[in-house]
């Protein structure tokens, strides 16, 4: 009996260090290729042509200051943008879809079945099916190369609704709304002052998802903005990529990767915690 | 009693009046698009040059061009190839993650690993692309590393497998995170008294994974599958940005949506609007299974409940 616990044992912790090992495996084909990102931002263009290396080198400056300063590509303004853009999207998106979810969660009308599974119905198509159309009315409503039709849009967005209202299942009871009531809050008021504050977390972690989906979205961006002042980082990277590679100091090119990856990257350390929980929330759900 | 009564209606109108804002926005910058689209694929409308064609109805001939005269379909099997070749490693690495990282024999230490698994979900989908592709280019730094080894040097890029098995890299690298995180809450949401009963009955961790977690599973690797493929087929930025649009090598790695692109980027409404149609109608037919998931499955809402309190 005692023999055969030790043995289990000694499985155990087989299997546990093989485990470990896969996954460490794992964490370094996720790792890699930032790390290499990360070392040739440091290495001057010459010394990376000359090869491989996993020491940094001494240029992370220098490049930071010449793509910046690059007259083929607006990287500061590009990044600008990006900020610009990805901030009122996740504003505006946190805010009126707790707003919407709110609507159905508090109130009893007529249609709130019928809008409840129309929302439902509209989460799954992507945005690309029906670009044709939305390029073209913004072309007609003279949207061209505006952030309008990149922000605004998100005051729709089903998946962050369904988020929201499945929190508030949960998060918000209507007793203090009703006690409010009595006490003579309009219903505005009581929405602002009331059910935002409770809905903190679950907006943080939408904000944050919000603000990375707009900050990495191509497709429609890429249909709409073709002035140089107005491009996002998405944009710019393309733009690099459609150029003629060998001609860039990689130094660069690495160093505008790494202006769009790195700042997601601390963020997400920073916050990693909240984030992974709340991808469970949101995920189930699409 | 009346006052009651009065009171509740004036309180209906609120729901309207919050839910303007949604439906609003909805209409104008989702629905007339969509709409539109429809109505954009029964005419010709195309550019050559500077000089413009059309519009001018055609019904459903351009239908019939994209299904006779392109490669719209060689595009789909593309799409759908590249898919698998990622959702395959995902779904098998996350599946044993997930059930890893929830067995209480184990007991992993596991919290620095999610959050790195996680990570390449968040990364902006063209600069990783745009990576890979100078770290895989010809003389890049893996093909530095290979010579520096002695291996021989190999043009990703120019060849079917590695341009195809870069795509799929890095959809596995990006995805394969966010499914065991899902497929984590799933388990967690299993019953702890069925695990119970295997252990006292003396059963193996295969065999408490094959007869309990899997069966029990099964409803959200149904719904990871099909939320997968839905994704799959606006497969774009990586392919695009990997092959600068070009689905080189000789159009091996062009996806239905980089189609889709092209025929906007070159203002050819009439086909770009029949592809869209065509696109939508696949994602409805999939996105039904989704709805049925989510809408109508007791468990799912269990798993739900368990995750909010859970110490993931």
């Amino acid at each position: 009996m005692k023999e055969s616990k030790r043995s289990d044992k000694v499985m155990l912790n087989i299997q546990r260090a093989f485990c470990y090992v896969l996954l460490v495996f794992l964490s370094i084909l996720c790792l890699f290729s930032f790390y290499i990102l990360f070392i040739n931002t440091t290495r001057s263009h010459p010394d990376i042509q000359k090869g491989f290396s996993l020491i940094p080198g001494k240029s992370f400056f220098i490049n930071l200051n010449s793509v910046l300063n690059n007259k083929n590509l607006p990287v500061l303004s590009g990044l600008m943008n990006s900020v610009i853009v990805s901030s009122v999207s996740a504003i505006l998106a946190t805010y009126f879809s707790t707003l919407t979810a709110y609507a159905i969660h508090a109130y009893e009308f007529k249609f709130k079945k019928f809008a409840f599974g129309f929302i439902m119905v509209i989460m799954m198509i992507p945005t690309q099916v029906s670009a044709l159309g939305f390029v073209k009315l913004m072309g007609d409503m003279g949207l061209m190369n505006s952030f309008i039709p990149l922000t605004v849009p998100t005051i729709a967005s089903p998946i962050i609704f369904f988020f929201m209202k499945q929190y508030m299942q949960s998060a918000l009871p209507m007793d203090l709304v009703e006690a409010a009531r009595i006490d003579g809050a309009r219903e505005f008021r009581i929405f602002n002052q009331i059910v935002l504050p409770i809905m903190k977390p679950a907006i943080a972690v939408q904000a944050i998802f919000t603000f990375v989906f707009a900050w990495n979205n191509y497709f429609i961006p890429a249909l709409l903005l073709n002035k140089d002042n107005k491009k996002t980082l998405p944009i710019l990277i393309a733009q690099l990529r459609s150029a003629d590679f060998l001609k860039f100091d990689m130094g660069q090119v690495y160093m505008l990767i790494a202006i769009s990856i790195f700042p997601v990257i601390i963020v997400y350390l920073i916050l990693s915690k909240n984030i992974v929980s709340g991808i469970t929330l949101g995920s189930v759900k699409g | 009693m009346m006052k009651k009564k009065s009171k509740l209606v004036s309180y209906a109108k609120w729901g309207y009046i919050f839910l303007i804002p949604f439906f609003v926005t909805y209409l104008i910058f989702s629905l007339i698009p969509l709409v539109s689209t429809f109505y954009n694929s029964f005419f010709e409308n195309y550019m050559v040059g500077l000089m413009k064609v059309g519009p001018k109805f055609i019904g459903i001939d351009n239908y019939k061009a994209v299904f006779l005269h392109s490669e719209l379909l060689t595009y789909l099997k593309n799409t759908l190839i590249i898919w698998a070749m990622g959702f395959i490693p995902q779904i098998f690495f996350s599946l044993l993650l997930a059930a890893w990282f929830t067995d209480l024999k184990l007991r992993l230490k596991t919290g620095a690993f999610k959050t790195i698994i996680y990570m390449p979900n968040l990364i902006m989908a063209a600069a990783f692309s745009m990576l890979f592709f100078a770290m895989f280019s010809d003389s890049g730094p893996v093909n530095n590393l290979l010579t520096y080894l002695g291996l021989p040097s190999y043009r990703f890029l120019s060849e079917v497998a590695g341009t195809r098995g870069l795509i799929a890299f890095l959809n596995f690298l990006m995805w394969f995170g966010n499914t065991t995180i899902i497929l984590m809450a799933a388990i967690m949401g299993i019953d702890g008294s069925l695990f119970e009963a295997a252990r006292i009955d003396g059963a193996n961790s295969w065999q408490t994974f094959k007869r309990i977690t899997m069966p029990l599973i099964k409803p959200i690797l149904a719904y990871v599958l099909i939320t997968s493929l839905i994704g799959g087929i606006q497969m774009f930025d990586v392919p695009q940005i990997l092959t600068n649009g070009e689905g080189n090598p000789n159009r091996t790695s062009m996806t239905a949506m980089m189609y889709l692109n092209k025929h906007l980027f070159s203002k050819n409404y009439g086909m770009a609007g029949a592809v869209s149609v065509i696109l939508f109608i696949i994602t409805c037919i999939l996105s039904i299974f989704v709805f049925k998931f989510i809408t109508n499955d007791p468990d799912k809402i269990k798993v739900k409940k368990k995750k909010k309190g859970g110490s993931l």
